[in-house]
């Protein structure tokens, strides 16, 4: 666990990772990091608990453009949940959720994942 | 009366975007901007930042100017690099870059215009100014 990743968690066949802080292309680069290590071992469903990250870049973004492009090839889903509003609207210009979901809260989160 | 200013100098290490946010946020509640508005601008700064440090290979410091105004909070981003062609620059779409071989970077422009009210580009061989202005609502 680093000082970006807080938890890595699996609950109903879903990867939940918890995120604290700033995601700039290093904290991209850690959680690209869990979901190809999970997604080697058959994981395709991942969820991002973003209630840490009240900031984030272009950069980092990317990377979960990356991920997201990796899981179509498994049919495997990414979502987030518990975003701030600029990193929900950050994600809505960058056209994330086109592919993937943001969800409010946890619950919702792994019951419509 | 000269309008309020904030100088900032900021070195060409990583993470130093986050200065300016933070100095920005303090900006931001003095003018009694929303909370919104004060996440927009830290965004668009980070942005504005990350091209000054990583694609204008500047080799010294980046400038940024808070002016604070009347209505509206102008900051310019100034860097000593070799500029840009802004006609050049492509607008970003996820379409294109998921499920190709283009490169999924190359937002920061893109966000930079939605998350400001107003964006301006002067760039030559000796450097860039990026002036971005948001209005008190």
């Amino acid at each position: 666990m680093s000082d970006f990743i807080t938890s890595v968690k699996e609950m109903n066949g879903i990867i939940l990772i918890e995120t604290n802080g700033y995601l700039n292309n290093v904290g991209g680069e850690e959680i690209s990091a869990i979901c190809y290590e999970k997604m080697g071992l058959g994981q395709t469903k991942f969820l991002i608990n973003m209630a840490g990250t009240k900031i984030v870049n272009s950069i980092g973004v990317s990377i979960l453009i990356e991920i997201i492009e990796k899981l179509q090839e498994v049919n495997g889903k990414i979502g987030y949940y518990n975003l701030a509003p600029i990193v929900s609207k950050t994600f809505n210009i960058m056209g994330l959720t086109k592919y993937s979901t943001v969800f409010e809260t946890e619950e919702l989160a792994v019951n419509e994942l | 009366m000269k309008k309020p200013t904030v100088e900032l100098k900021l070195p060409i290490i990583p993470n130093m975007e986050l200065i300016a946010t933070q100095t920005a946020e303090v900006i931001a509640r003095h003018m009694h901007l929303s909370e919104e508005q004060s996440g927009e601008i830290s965004m668009a700064l980070i942005e504005a930042c990350i091209n000054a440090f990583e694609h204008s290979k500047a080799e010294n410091n980046v400038f940024i100017h808070f002016l604070i105004e009347e209505n509206s909070l102008v900051i310019k981003v100034i860097d000593q690099g070799i500029g840009f062609d802004k006609t050049k620059v492509e607008i970003p779409k996820i379409e294109n870059k998921i499920g190709h071989d283009e490169r999924k970077r190359g937002w920061g422009l893109q966000l930079i215009q939605e998350l400001m009210d107003s964006v301006e580009f002067e760039s030559n061989n000796e450097g860039t100014t990026v002036t971005m202005k948001k209005n008190i609502k």
